[in-house]
């Protein structure tokens, strides 16, 4: 997300000079100790801070779940919709104020299985916010169901003997919509990639997908239990154009040069699960962004009627 | 079939006709019927059109399910319905015919200009099928004359299926002395996005089936017109919300194709962009209802436009919608259920499920256009209301609004309908975003990017700061809050009109669509000294004062309504097992007095003809004394 809400920024000669990622908290968050959700509300903070973002100017949208408890949490403008539907919220948000940042805060379940049709659909739309994909693989709030990023033989209270499926990768189904225009991976326990991910989404003008991994402390606490704690399990896909935090090449020695703008390789990485890999998979800032391309002129209510009034005409006698 | 060998031209006198126009789907029924409507009301006649639409787009041809055509009812004076029966009728071929023979739609004495090739045709089966109808048609005194439709287009154009319906024309223009340049003018706009080179053969057309009306046949209706003393508009009830919601300043419409809803989008996909807004339409019905409450939450009052099944699926947002005091305008042009249903046909069967369709308690207004000078009022309406009381305002058309087209009073545009700029003003330090007035329930809508007023809005329970609360007290008075303001709304509304004396033995209640027929039919009775009176409802949530007062001047109370109800006496069917119309239900709830109904649900508009029998039934049966007895 870039442009207007910062040019409009400036122009505020009232505004405070500086924001503190603290100021950006509304109130604590209520999840459980050692949830991954509190890693993405402080990156987010951080973000909003080293943007110096008005908070009247921003809009949390979220749908059900733990992770859609987000935008209650944050200074800023909240909707804490119903199950899987966040997404048309926002995009109906970025329509009518393309001047407001956009943020979504959506989780495994309500993005990729309630939500999955607006998922698709959203990403084609390819409207300028920011989407957090909070994946912790497991359904949280409603205490232990399978979910579709579950890993296979995962067991939960409606797979007891595991869960049955390949888990769906929200990557490779990002990555095969049309008109995707950034899609990343990080993770809660690489606080610095996760910022780093998070600054370059906002930067990124059109839909930025960043899935975020992390455990729940309750149901799936070993999930990435091997990645945590063998670095060298890990890739990072490193880019000018994508996100190389400073500081972790000792932690990773596994890096890979990939140009984001490379779709093919971007399909082909995301397929891969030899390694778990962190980083922008793909992005491309020249893609149709839907509130720009419908954005239209805005009308004086006199010229409305006197338009309209000529339109009357043809339906005169 | 009779040939007319053409004698003196006998010009009759009429102050009303209805005629029809049959043919396969595909065939220009609906141009031709577009046309002529427009030119008679030009001509200053009332009008009233009625599509008949199937639901696929081309079924096969020469069946009684391919039937594609149009009513059109005109007279001297206003008119409001479809009517009973037609007098008239141009048919392409007799298995279209055959499919309104046995719809009962053709006065027993129509006239009928029919295609003359099947007769003779050198198919044999073709002349089977075409003897079997007109044996069964036989049972009428219908008046057939053979016309050579498709030979006499061809002699103009080489694809007789894009010409015939221009003759067609023509005979009407010839038999009912319509205008000439008129109905030029009208091919001119009609056809406007084409060649200057179609635009004259669909008018050689016209002409060339003038000339033969002309040379074969031997009458002439006169329907006299009263000159217009105001200027008006002509359209159907589609085109009227979607014109409306310009009106209303509308600047985001966010829709998913469903039929009869469908052509709102259509109209306002082509003008809204010169008015500042957008048509979106979105990945589906669930989506469109999203995207509409996005838009109004950030300050555009926005409108989604659905029909039952896309209605059905709409009702979590709603709820939501209700529940964080979102203002939302929905459109719902009604149309044959359950599930399905008809896709094409009208119904009034999402009354019901329109005020209730979720779980939760979930008030919003409900509003029902009655005519189709209504259905651009009511976007105007809906929305100041929406705003006003912050809450989700649905509007119920239906199939016989959408596609039927009347004309009426030019609206007087006013710029208070038009939204104003979005309060951006800082929000006062203290200020919560529900601030409830413990009187009205009513509070000061907050938009973001308003400096001070960052709060979450949330579908779970919460208190006025907006924050999530499962407290006893807190929850119950968010419900209290929400509900009152439907009551402070019908504190503003007026008691109904009733149409015929305010006392008698009969009243009849309808909603929505029905009035004219209603009106009509009642007007039929009292003409026969029958003291019978109706009011037709637009207020179904919250409903207009006054109800019971009005009702309890009448020894009886009838709802009509097209939906299902039981009939007593059927099979099962009791007193105790009858499930009632719609509307009749809500009444007896809201009323306590013992309401009936009369409901049909054929999938077509409700005559005056069948409302008036109703009527008459009613006023025959014994008025119950007491509670299971009747005398």
């Amino acid at each position: 997300m870039s442009g207007i809400a910062l040019s409009l920024l400036d122009l505020e000669a009232d505004a405070p000079v500086c924001f503190e990622a603290e100021d950006y908290q509304r109130r604590p968050g209520k999840w459980c100790a050692g949830c991954g959700d509190f890693g993405a509300l402080n990156a987010v903070k951080r973000l909003l801070a080293k943007e110096q973002l008005q908070p009247e100017r921003m809009v949390f949208v979220s749908g059900i779940g733990c992770s859609s408890r987000f935008p209650h949490y944050v200074n800023a403008y909240g909707f804490h919709g119903i199950h899987g539907r966040a997404l048309p919220v926002a995009t109906g948000i970025k329509l009518a104020r393309p001047e407001l940042d956009v943020f979504v805060v959506t989780g495994d379940g309500d993005c990729t299985s309630i939500g999955a049709g607006h998922w698709i659909h959203a990403t084609r739309y390819n409207a300028n916010m920011v989407v957090l994909l909070l994946d912790n693989n497991i359904y949280g709030l409603t205490k232990n169901q399978t979910s579709p990023t579950t890993p296979q033989g995962y067991s939960s209270m409606t797979s007891p003997h595991g869960s049955v499926l390949p888990a769906l990768d929200p990557l490779q189904a990002t990555l095969g919509v049309s008109n995707a225009s950034f899609v990343a991976q990080t993770a809660d326990w690489v606080p610095v990639h996760l910022y780093a991910t998070l600054q370059a989404a906002y930067e990124h003008p059109g839909f930025s997908f960043v899935r975020i991994l992390q455990r729940c402390p309750k149901f799936t606490p070993d999930v990435f239990e091997q990645q945590i704690k063998d670095p060298n399990t890990t890739e990072l896909l490193v880019h000018e154009d994508g996100v190389d935090p400073p500081g972790l090449e000792k932690l990773f020695k596994a890096r890979r040069v990939h140009d984001p703008k490379n779709i093919d390789d971007a399909r082909s990485l995301a397929r891969r699960t030899d390694m778990l890999r962190l980083g922008v998979f793909f992005r491309d800032d020249s893609l149709p962004v839907y509130d720009e391309v419908r954005a239209v002129p805005p009308m004086t209510p006199q010229e409305k009627i006197n338009r309209l009034n000529k339109v009357f005409e043809r339906y005169a006698v | 079939m009779s040939k007319t060998a053409k004698k003196e031209t006998k010009i009759v006198e009429v102050s009303e006709h209805t005629v029809e126009i049959i043919t396969n789907s595909g065939e220009g029924a609906q141009k031709c019927a577009q046309i002529f409507g427009q030119t008679c009301a030009k001509m200053g006649n009332g009008v009233w059109t009625v599509e008949i639409i199937p639901a696929e787009i081309e079924p096969p041809h020469h069946t009684v399910t391919s039937t594609s055509g149009n009513i059109i009812r005109f007279g001297t004076g206003k008119i409001t319905n479809w009517g009973d029966q037609s007098k008239l009728a141009i048919a392409f071929n007799e298995q279209v015919l055959l499919s309104r023979h046995r719809l009962d739609s053709l006065d027993d004495n129509c006239i009928i200009l029919q295609e003359s090739m099947w007769e003779t045709h050198e198919d044999e089966q073709i002349r089977k099928v075409y003897e079997e109808a007109m044996e069964e048609m036989s049972s009428k005194n219908y008046r057939f004359i053979s016309v050579p439709i498709e030979e006499e287009a061809l002699k103009i154009v080489d694809n007789p299926s894009h010409g015939k319906n221009m003759f067609a024309l023509g005979m009407l223009a010839e038999i009912y002395q319509r205008d000439l340049s008129i109905i030029e003018n009208q091919i001119a706009h009609i056809f406007r996005f084409k060649s200057q080179k179609v635009i004259d053969l669909n008018i050689e057309l016209v002409k060339s089936g003038m000339a033969w009306a002309r040379a074969n046949l031997d009458f002439q209706f006169d329907l006299p017109s009263e000159p217009l003393e105001e200027e008006r508009l002509v359209m159907n009830g589609n085109q009227a919300c979607a014109l409306g919601a310009i009106a209303a300043g509308m600047e985001m419409c966010a829709m998913y194709p469903i039929t009869p809803a469908t052509s709102v989008s259509h109209e306002l996909a082509e003008i809204i962009e010169d008015f500042g807004g957008i048509v979106h339409q979105a990945e589906d019905e669930i989506a469109a209802a999203g995207v509409a409450i996005g838009a109004s939450y950030a300050g555009k009052v926005a409108l989604t436009v659905t029909s039952g099944p896309g209605m059905a699926l709409k009702t979590e947002f709603l709820a939501l919608a209700i529940m964080i005091e979102v203002p939302l305008v929905v459109l719902d042009v009604q149309r044959g259920g359950p599930s399905t249903g008809l896709p094409t046909k009208v119904e009034q069967s999402d009354l019901l499920s329109s005020l209730y369709g979720q779980p939760g308690d979930a008030p919003r207004v409900v509003i029902a256009p009655r005519s189709i000078e209504e259905c651009f009022h009511s976007m105007v309406t809906a929305r100041r209301i929406a705003e006003t009381f912050r809450t989700v305002v649905i509007v119920l058309t239906d199939a016989n609004l959408a596609t039927g087209v009347q004309q009426f009073t030019r609206p007087e545009l006013d710029i208070r309908w038009q939204q104003g700029p979005i309060d951006q003003s800082p929000v006062p330090e203290g200020l919560r975003p529900y601030e409830w007035d413990a009187k009205t329930g009513m509070s000061r809508r907050i938009i973001p990017g308003a400096r001070g007023g960052q709060h979450t809005v949330t579908g779970l329970a919460h208190d006025e700061f907006s924050l999530v609360s499962y407290h006893p007290s807190s929850n119950e008075r968010g419900m209290r809050m929400r509900s009152r303001k439907l009551a402070v709304f019908q504190s503003t509304l007026m008691p109904p009109e009733i149409h015929g004396e305010t006392e008698g033995d009969l009243l009849v209640v309808g909603w929505g669509s029905t009035q004219g027929a209603i009106e009509e039919a009642v007007d039929r009775a009292r003409a026969e000294g029958r003291k019978v009176s109706t009011c037709q409802l637009t207020f179904l949530s919250p409903l207009e004062p006054g109800l019971k007062d009005i009702f309890s001047k009448f020894d009886k109370v009838m709802t009509v309504e097209i939906n299902y109800s039981d009939t007593v006496g059927d099979p099962y069917i009791t007193e105790e097992t009858r499930r009632y119309g719609q509307l009749a239900w809500l009444l007896r709830a809201h009323t306590l007095v013992d309401i009936d109904c009369w409901t049909s649900c054929p999938g077509q508009p409700l005559r005056p003809r069948d409302i008036y029998n109703s009527i008459v039934a009613k006023l025959d049966q014994p008025v119950k004394l007491e509670r299971g007895a009747a005398v």
